[in-house]
């Protein structure tokens, strides 16, 4: 969303003071810092075949992504690019129906609501590698084998659970009370109350928690490290490649990914701008 | 059965807590009849209509609709409707379907239910605004967008928490005139809450004066008005004077009184505070000697043929007639 404040064209001109300058160079300073390096590597992903990882650029070639897909290299990138995305929507789909039915539980306050809001954002601030160590410890010590879809999926939850109810808890706060009441008036079941009123009313901040769940997962590390088991996620897959070996389709494969983000985000703003167009901040004020 | 009342209250409470919201009230609201719920905030009228609508249990005692106990049901089974004070419409849906959902959720078929929602929204003079979503209303719009929403149910009785009061002042008395058509139109019963005494006196048969958690007056507005029976109702709906007189508190309407010389009748001396031009009456309000407030409503002529201004002294007549015993408290 855009924030911004009133616009005050012409009434008085004034002159900027110097603050405004340093502050101003500051904060480009601090994107050249944050952009720039992805930038580096958005343009060497098109290094031409005989060319290294570094500058200058010998020409310009693809070759770098067809590497990507081209069987018989050490790392599989395609597969735990799968894995990723598969166990990225699982706990991105266990994520939003947790946080949804908790966003709406906890409208009311219940004996002991507080500890239990504590206990759940509380694995927020616990330190993500030893969470991860302490999953797979526990499953060495229950014989059971780790995996991506056991006890990685667990790791990964630990970390979107929380995310997710707090930003559930956020929409869930700009939901007029009334509404369902109104629905029950007009004889709408609980179940139909859910299904016509609240859920679709909620829909934006649903897909919201989604995509954030969605995207903390697609890159997590840490946690994932170490309950992973035999087979890598993407990111697991990259640390490895670094470690082993250099080449531009390491680039090529950020650069992809990050297409591939943009492009997601970009679907799910338009999704949510048409749905909040139809509706609008009139309703909200009630 | 006895169906010559609409609504029946039997000795109902709400109790929040250790809190009594509602006490013990009993009202009896006849059939097709227009009934205010009137009182300052926090005196108990909305919970008293949530609770004819089933939105909040009751704690004790029994509500009756048409003479059929409805205290334990839902909201669907009890034949009432209600209009939300923000109106409640849903954000996401068209004003037809808006209209239509209670239709929808009866699984009447979408032909059928559209049909039917155009109808209503033809009653309230809302059928070009089918397509439209809520946001793109205005509040009177939104408003009987909200009426028809509840109307299609076919209520017996239909609840209107606070309907006017998102509405700017002019909107209000064109929609108040409305809802009384309506009312008389369709001769259901309408039980309307509001804190607004103009509002109630200008649309009610029956006009409910709660305080406290307590009906302190129930009556026609013209009895309340004429006869406030304490001083509580008589401050609230206003225009009374109530003042001590030889057998304990006394109100008399502030259109009966005059300002002039101490004569036969009864009197009170006191000081002009203020002066309101009101248009075809003139109000002046009085600091009274016994250290009260008092004020006269005086037809124009009258008052600029002998006029006073504010630190005046002013003596405040009325005739005997006029004036009136209460109960004390």
């Amino acid at each position: 969303m855009m924030v911004g404040g009133p616009s005050r064209a012409g009434a008085v001109t004034e002159r900027r003071p110097w603050t405004f300058y340093a502050l101003g160079a500051l904060f480009l300073a601090y994107m050249a810092f944050l952009y720039g390096p992805m930038i580096v590597i958005y343009v060497l992903s098109f290094q031409g075949e005989n060319g290294g990882v570094t500058f200058p650029m010998v020409g310009t070639s693809l070759t770098w992504f067809a590497d990507i897909v081209k069987p018989g290299q050490m790392a599989n990138i395609p597969v735990s690019f799968s894995r990723s995305v598969a166990l990225a929507s699982v706990v991105s789909l266990l994520t939003v129906v947790f946080s949804v039915a908790a966003g709406l539980g906890f409208r009311r306050r219940f004996p002991g609501s507080g500890v239990v809001f504590y206990l759940a954002v509380a694995s927020l601030v616990m330190p993500s590698l030893l969470v991860g160590f302490g999953i797979g410890m526990g499953f060495q010590f229950l014989g059971l084998d780790t995996s991506l879809f056991t006890s990685a999926l667990g790791a990964q939850l630990t970390w979107t659970l929380p995310f997710g109810m707090f930003a559930m808890f956020a929409v869930v706060n700009r939901f007029n009370r009334s509404w369902e009441e109104a629905a029950a008036d007009l004889g709408a079941s609980a179940f139909q109350r859910l299904r016509y009123i609240t859920l679709p009313i909620l829909l934006p901040g649903i897909l919201g928690v989604a995509m954030g769940a969605f995207t903390l997962s697609y890159d997590e590390y840490a946690r994932t490290t170490l309950t992973i088991g035999q087979n890598n996620t993407l990111p697991l897959e990259i640390y490895a490649l670094i470690s082993s070996a250099t080449s531009p389709t390491l680039f090529a494969i950020g650069t992809l990914t990050t297409g591939g983000s943009f492009l997601a985000i970009a679907i799910t703003l338009i999704l949510v701008m048409r749905m909040q167009r139809r509706r609008s901040a009139a309703i909200l004020k009630a | 059965m006895d169906s010559r009342f609409d609504v029946e209250l039997v000795s109902v409470s709400k109790r929040y807590g250790t809190t009594l919201a509602v006490d013990a009230i009993s009202l009896r609201i006849p059939a097709a009849s227009y009934c205010c719920l009137l009182g300052p905030s926090g005196c108990g009228k909305t919970t008293t209509l949530r609770m004819i609508a089933g939105h909040e249990a009751i704690s004790s005692g029994d509500i009756l609709i048409r003479g059929e106990n409805v205290s334990d049901l839902a909201p669907i089974r009890r034949g009432t409707a209600m209009m939300f004070q923000s109106y409640a419409l849903f954000p996401h849906l068209t004003c037809l379907d808006n209209v239509a959902f209670s239709l929808k959720m009866r699984g009447v078929g979408k032909a059928e239910r559209h049909a039917k929602a155009r109808e209503f929204l033809g009653l309230v003079q809302m059928a070009d605004f089918a397509q439209r979503m809520p946001a793109q209303l205005s509040g009177g719009q939104q408003q009987r967008v909200a009426l028809a929403r509840a109307l299609i149910m076919r209520p017996k009785v239909l609840l209107l928490d606070e309907p006017l009061s998102a509405l700017d002042p002019f909107l209000r008395i064109k929609v108040r005139e409305e809802l009384k058509r309506l009312q008389r139109e369709l001769s259901i019963t309408f039980i309307h809450v509001t804190h607004s005494q103009d509002e109630a006196m200008a649309v009610a048969d029956m006009m409910v004066v709660m305080q406290d958690g307590h009906i302190r007056q129930a009556g026609s507005p013209r009895e309340v008005f004429e006869r406030p029976v304490s001083p509580f109702i008589a401050r609230f709906i206003g225009s009374h004077n109530v003042l001590n007189g030889p057998d304990g508190l006394i109100a008399v309407r502030a259109d009966r009184c005059r300002l002039g010389v101490p004569g036969d009748g009864p009197f009170v001396n006191g000081r002009v505070t203020a002066v309101e031009y009101q248009g075809a009456m003139v109000r002046v309000a009085m600091a009274t000697d016994p250290g009260a407030e008092a004020s006269a409503l005086v037809p124009d002529r009258e008052f600029y043929a002998d006029p006073v201004g504010p630190g005046d002294p002013a003596t405040l007549t009325w005739a005997e007639h006029d004036a009136h015993a209460l109960m004390d408290a």
